[in-house]
């Protein structure tokens, strides 16, 4: 597979693969890293928001 | 059969789509939906509650990224849902992804700021998430589910 990187477009195989994920109750998100000789050459996140953590789970509005 | 006071639901709705104006009505070009915008901003920046309007200050800056961000796909509209006499839910979701697509971002960016760019940059909400750095990569954004709990507006009676 082909990555871009700082370098321009790279094999992966040519390239060392970290990846991790958080999951908590504001998200899901998942980070692939490629590194090539201890350089950090690219680097991805897709963050997906479980709910909009800013309202805190309650009401923007409220009448009572 | 009884009364029950209540903000009415389908009121809730119609402000998101500027149906109803108590103040000074703000000059529109057309009767289409907005164009908003979303705006990354760096950990150490303050946008928050008290945030009024887009500003550069704080945002992200780096290789493939423009300022103030990218345009946030409406493709659905705003949904008003009674749950009982007394309460119901108006909400409103984009119906996709952010994408900021061949991006270089180093410095860690931890917000995003929804805005409205038909309406003098005027803000609408801060969404925040873990830091991230992005090197020659892309950061997507996904939405949450556009329910009644979920949406990521809600306007909510209780």
């Amino acid at each position: 597979m082909i990555v871009t990187t700082t370098k321009g477009e790279m094999d992966d195989s040519l390239l060392e693969y970290r990846s991790g994920e958080v999951d908590n109750d504001n998200e899901f998100t998942k980070w692939t890293e490629y590194w090539l000789d201890g350089e950090l050459v690219h680097r991805s996140a897709h963050v997906t928001l479980k709910k909009p953590a800013v309202f805190g789970g309650g009401e923007t509005a409220s009448f009572a | 059969m009884a009364n029950s006071q209540s903000m009415c639901t389908s009121f809730m709705g119609e402000l998101l789509t500027a149906t109803h104006n108590f103040g000074t009505a703000p000059v529109r070009a057309a009767s289409t939906a907005d164009t908003f915008r979303g705006a990354l901003y760096l950990a150490s920046a303050t946008v928050n509650a008290s945030t009024t309007v887009y500003s550069s200050t704080g945002e992200v800056t780096g290789a493939g990224y423009s300022a103030g961000g990218v345009v946030v796909t409406n493709g659905t509209a705003p949904i008003a849902t009674n749950s009982s006499a007394t309460a119901g839910v108006a909400y409103w979701t984009p119906s996709a992804s952010l994408t900021y697509t061949s991006v270089t971002l180093t410095t860690a960016f931890d917000a995003v700021l929804i805005y409205n760019a038909s309406q003098s940059n005027k803000a609408v909400s801060v969404h925040t998430f873990g830091s991230q750095t992005i090197t020659a990569g892309t950061f997507t954004l996904t939405m949450p589910a556009n329910t009644t709990s979920t949406a990521l507006l809600r306007l909510a009676t209780t």
